[in-house]
């Protein structure tokens, strides 16, 4: 399928400062496409758990978002380990493994995995020690 | 209601300097966890928390807020305050804890 838009975000581990500014470039880039309203508020959602999660998380890692001809969005978040040990769990709401600096800054709720796959109209994730990828589907109509 | 309508009516203060205050005010939605807010929160809402650090900006901007009000009489850093500025985003502060400022909203039929 040919990309009508094709980009890249690179995520840095533990930079909090920063955090939020894929998911808000991402927007900004959908935008300029005519991603229906709805629709991109899920994105920003799923956008933003998932980079959250390579912040507090993981070691950091790149976000790619293409834009195919058939109106779909997929993005993919590629980060550079430690992976998830038990997925099962990490996909349960409430569960989190998040240090207590996150926690204070009112991340680890443990409802960024469920978030973003309710809000997804595909979601598939693999991990693994070196690293986890989240494979994010939307239509740009909803 | 506007947020211009809330200020005055309640007197708590708008510490961003340029942000627009005639946006509308359309319910409310009180959480301090960030995962809670960008999965329930509402586009247009006042968002009411005792968070104040410079992701509170983000998850506002993402979710489409109204505006920040911060309860409990905490202060808004500098930086957020400019990071906010800079997304014409609205920060409030309300002195009042975060139970009685959503009374005061629901009082004033937000």
């Amino acid at each position: 399928m040919n990309k009508i838009l094709q980009k890249e975000f690179h995520v840095e581990r533990d930079d909090y400062a920063n955090a939020g500014m894929a998911s808000s470039q991402i927007k900004s880039t959908l935008k300029q496409v005519g991603v229906d309203p709805k629709v991109m508020r899920r994105i920003a959602v799923a956008a933003y758990e998932a980079e959250i999660n390579m912040i507090i998380h993981a070691w950091g890692g790149v976000v790619y978002l293409d834009v195919t001809e058939d109106g779909m969005i997929h993005l993919i978040f590629q980060d550079c380990g430690p992976g998830i040990p038990d997925l099962e769990k990490a996909m349960t709401p409430g569960w989190s493994t998040a240090s207590k600096k996150a926690r204070e800054l009112g991340f680890g709720a443990g409802m960024g995995l469920p978030n973003i796959k309710r809000v997804s109209d595909e979601f598939t994730i693999e991990s693994s020690p070196a690293g986890t990828s989240i494979f994010l589907t939307f239509r740009v109509e909803e | 209601m506007t947020i211009q309508q809330l200020i005055e009516q309640t007197g708590w203060k708008p510490v961003t300097k340029d942000a627009d205050v005639t946006k509308e005010i359309k319910g409310a939605y009180c959480s301090d966890l960030l995962s809670w807010v960008m999965g329930k929160g509402q586009p247009d809402q006042a968002w009411i928390t005792v968070q104040s650090h410079i992701n509170v900006i983000a998850v506002a901007v993402l979710r489409e807020f109204s505006c920040v009000i911060l309860a409990e009489g905490a202060q808004f850093p500098e930086n957020v305050i400019s990071r906010a500025e800079d997304e014409d985003l609205v920060l409030i502060e309300s002195d009042l804890p975060v139970f009685e400022t959503a009374r005061k909203l629901i009082e004033l039929g937000v």
